[in-house]
């Protein structure tokens, strides 16, 4: 079943031009990567889709009652917005703290309830975002740049729970990312973005594109690292950043 | 001799008890109403919003009496008006500063000229200035009552939307709400307070009761909903001490209640800093 079918949309801020042409669509339970670099067209990509933007030519066509989780890349935090952990998990629609718990347990972040939000780090915040979207049981989870401001262990860690986030609901990943170097492996499609759609593909077809190797070669030299997943260790390891002594 | 004097005395005694009374009830209305509404204008940096709206005011005065228009309403819609170019503008970003500056400038500027050129009624200007609490009349109270009200049932209502879209716009849109529609609410609500504050605290003073209590507030909450308590019980207790201050000492009520608003910042910052 298609979720969201991006037909053949351009959208231009002013003279300039952020997204020509771009085609796609997401199908129910897909996991969609979308790369490009800064500057590429990434966030009004996701801002179009939102509903925030409206493209100039083309159109976005969405399931009916489509229910979207989105996982922001950060939230505005200087705002003097006092908000807690529990509160969050409650916007825009209240939530029973069993459920709240549930949630967390899910993306490893329980026992941060009553931290503020402000308070979080990297890795703890992507974790109580990822609760929140989750909640409502998305048909689709939008995430941008989720890895940003995480190490390598960190994105790694992440990209696992999303995966099996994924596999649990049953929900489709939008994916998006300038981390050129890491891409989700378990990514169905890989698309390559700069203004326009350079190439796409699953992970391995997009490494070996001359397009990608076009658009990327002078800083990751040609290629594209694959995070691997490994599926035969124990998934306790996935719990060794959860603990925080603070 | 003795009966006259009696008579006088008690009528003054009436006088004060009700002038006071109708002095106190009307700070407590607007506390209900900037509380909350100064919760989102911090959370969401519109300082310079409630500045723009409060000038266009003494525009509203203007234009009040050339049409010979009762004074709220006059007020509420040049409020209205402004609220509405402010949040225009300041949704194409921050190179609008500087028209957003101009705008809020000119229309106190231009209210004030307008003014001076109404023939017949002489206008005591500082009133719509700095307030005048203590000439405000029942029917007044009504107004000024019925409008806060009008905007804690706008806040309470939408308090989930609100929150959500002045966290992150993203998130709202992807939930289904439409930030722009809550911008509006909050800019209507805006426009409210101005019009039932003007004979309060006067277009000068309105947005330091936005600002200063919510900002005390900050200090000693942990969730916004008791941000927004905290800010409607500082913002009473700002006014009631103001007027105290007023009446004992004969100050200015409305500067009065501001002082006692900034004297209650000052102690909380103090407080609050040994505290943690």
């Amino acid at each position: 079943m298609r979720l969201i079918a991006v037909n053949d949309i351009s959208v231009r801020h002013g003279d300039f031009s952020a997204l020509e042409n771009v085609t796609f669509a997401i199908e129910k339970g897909e996991i969609v990567t979308v790369v490009g670099p800064n500057g590429s067209g990434k966030s009004t990509l996701i801002r179009t889709i939102l509903g925030i933007l409206t493209p100039n030519t083309g159109k976005i066509e969405t399931k009916p009652d489509l229910t979207i989780g989105y996982v922001p890349q950060k939230l505005a935090q200087e705002t003097g917005l006092p908000l807690t952990v529990r509160g969050f998990l409650s916007l825009p629609n209240r939530v029973s703290n069993q459920k709240a718990k549930a949630a967390l347990l899910e993306t490893g972040a329980v026992g941060l309830e009553q931290r503020q939000i402000s308070q979080l780090s990297g890795g703890q915040m992507q974790r109580v975002l990822l609760a929140r979207a989750i909640l409502n049981e998305p048909d689709i989870l939008i995430l941008d740049e989720p890895t940003q401001g995480l190490d390598q262990h960190g994105a790694a860690d992440f990209y696992a729970l999303i995966e099996r986030v994924r596999d649990q609901y049953g929900c489709a990943v939008l994916l998006v990312s300038h981390d050129l170097h890491v891409v989700m492996s378990a990514s169905d499609r890989v698309i390559c973005l700069n203004g326009h759609i350079c190439c796409q593909g699953t992970p391995t077809v997009v490494r070996d594109a001359p397009e990608y190797q076009a658009l990327f070669g002078q800083g990751t030299h040609g290629t594209l690292a694959l995070y691997q997943h490994e599926h035969d260790h124990s998934h306790d390891d996935c719990d060794h950043d959860h603990h925080h002594h603070d | 001799m003795t009966t006259v004097t009696t008579i006088v005395t008690m009528t003054i005694t009436t006088m004060i008890d009700d002038f006071l009374l109708r002095a106190g009830l009307a700070v407590v209305a607007l506390a209900l109403a900037t509380g909350p509404l100064g919760c989102f204008v911090l959370w969401r940096r519109m300082a310079y919003f409630g500045d723009a709206t409060a000038h266009a005011a003494i525009l509203g005065v203007a234009i009040s009496f050339g049409f010979n228009l009762s004074i709220e309403l006059g007020v509420l819609a040049v409020a209205l008006a402004m609220a509405l170019s402010v949040s225009a503008l300041s949704n194409r970003g921050h190179s609008m500063d500087g028209a957003l500056g101009a705008l809020s400038h000119s229309a106190l500027a231009l209210g004030l000229v307008g003014i001076s050129f109404i023939q017949g009624v002489r206008i005591d200007v500082e009133a719509y200035l700095f307030g005048d609490i203590l000439a405000i009349s029942q029917s007044d109270l009504w107004t000024i009552w019925a409008g806060a009200l009008i905007v804690v049932a706008l806040i309470f209502w939408r308090w989930q939307k609100l929150l959500t879209s002045t966290l992150n716009q993203e998130i709202a849109r992807a939930s289904g709400i439409n930030p722009a529609r809550e911008q509006l609410i909050l800019t209507i609500a805006l426009a409210i307070v101005v019009a039932v504050a003007i004979k309060i605290l006067g277009a000068l003073l309105i947005s330091a009761m936005l600002l200063i209590p919510t900002a005390t507030a900050r200090v000693f909450s942990n969730t916004p909903e008791r941000m927004v308590l905290l800010s409607v019980l500082l913002s009473m207790a700002a006014g009631i001490g103001g007027l105290w201050l007023s009446f004992t000492a004969d100050t200015p009520a409305g500067p009065s209640i501001v002082v006692a608003a900034a004297a209650l910042f000052l102690l909380s910052t103090l407080f609050g800093r040994n505290a943690r």
